[in-house]
């Protein structure tokens, strides 16, 4: 029987490889989208700048 | 040779893990608990925040808790193979190796303790710790094979997340987190001895100390009966907190009387009883206690999210 170039195991290697390349591109853009939603946030507890007193 | 014997496996003979296989050492049927009960824990509680760091939040909470499933896997592989119920796993069935779900499981813990203290604040990132440290070492390494309470102790684990979401909303640790905490915890040993009740044997084989193979079938009947009159006086209590209202307290009741008197009808009845009919009382106890639980957080969430429309709450 001929050996057949692409095994299953290539595709099992394959398959590992991207999940955990989509896994790091989430992880990424989570972390992307958690900056921006922590520095366009206003802190608890402060009043915009127009009511803040002297 | 032909190639298609070598199947799943690499020129040394070792199986070659398929991301799924990782994926499972992560526990992902326990992970969805833990999701589910942070996410109410962070919804109910008084502080509003923002859906990417919910998100985040419930996210990081979950692979914390998909760690800690990692570790145990790692930890308990020899009792994992002796269980008709664990021989599946990754490790026993020779997917993964060991090291990997060691290496798997601190680098994640490390990620998601890091990531949840920076994403939410620090009292979130301690408890997420705290739990992975008291399941890991605690629970799976100490007490699991050294006292037939294990099941308590291990239940402790898992009620963890409501209070970590609450801690990410509030940044604190209130009455109403506490309680959201007991409700999973009492309610945890009904539902596990109900079904060591019908799955006899397997724990025995494995030398794990549970209550039905230590004190007997018996009193584990006890046992069941006394904790859930535990888990109705605890579900009742966080009715009464700022969380509860009206429809949580009517799920409460109608599910609690459902509850006690299934566990009566568990703990009335004989071994001979139970095998007659194929462990029935012991099997619908055990799947109310899945419902049970769902919807008491259900109601949490239903009270919380009238409260913008007026509704809800006291």
């Amino acid at each position: 029987m001929a050996i057949r170039a692409e095994h299953e195991i290539h595709q099992r290697r394959l398959g590992r490889n991207v999940g955990l390349g989509l896994v790091l591109i989430g992880f990424v853009a989570l972390v992307y989208f958690l900056t921006i939603a922590k520095v366009t946030s206003p802190k608890p507890n402060t009043l915009p700048a127009s009511e803040q007193t002297q | 040779m032909s190639d298609a014997s070598i199947n799943n496996t690499t020129q040394t003979g070792q199986y070659e893990a398929g991301f799924g296989d990782y994926y499972a050492l992560l526990k992902p049927r326990v992970m969805s608990l833990v999701v589910f009960t942070a996410l109410v824990g962070l919804l109910v509680a008084p502080v509003s925040v923002h859906p990417v760091v919910a998100l985040a939040s419930i996210l990081f909470i979950a692979l914390g808790g998909g760690a800690s499933g990692a570790l145990n896997m790692w930890w308990d592989a020899d009792i994992d193979r002796k269980m008709k119920r664990t021989q599946s796993r990754p490790i026993p069935s020779g997917k993964v190796t060991e090291g990997e779900a060691l290496g798997l499981g601190v680098a994640l813990s490390g990620i998601a303790v890091v990531m949840l203290a920076l994403a939410a604040n620090m009292m979130a990132g301690a408890l997420l710790a705290f739990t992975i440290f008291f399941y890991v070492v605690i629970y799976t390494m100490w007490l699991k094979r050294w006292t037939p309470q294990n099941i308590v102790i291990g239940g402790a684990a898992g009620a963890f997340p409501p209070m970590i979401g609450w801690a990410v909303a509030t940044g604190g640790v209130s009455i109403e987190s506490i309680l959201m905490f007991a409700l999973t915890l009492a309610w945890t040993p009904p539902h596990f001895w109900a079904l060591a009740l019908f799955t006899k044997g397997d724990y025995a084989n494995a030398g794990v100390p549970m209550l039905t193979v230590t004190h007997g079938r018996k009193a584990t009947r006890a046992h069941i009966l006394g904790y859930t009159f535990a888990l109705a006086a605890v579900a009742l209590a966080l009715g009464l907190t700022s969380i509860g209202g009206p429809i949580y307290m009517v799920i409460a009741v109608v599910l609690n009387v459902m509850f006690i008197k299934g566990a009566y009808d568990v703990w009335r009845r004989t071994d001979d009883d139970s095998d007659a009919d194929q462990h029935k009382a012991e099997r619908g106890l055990f799947k109310l206690s899945l419902a049970y639980l769902f919807l008491h957080y259900g109601a949490l969430l239903v009270e919380a999210s009238l409260k913008p429309f007026g509704m809800g709450g006291w």
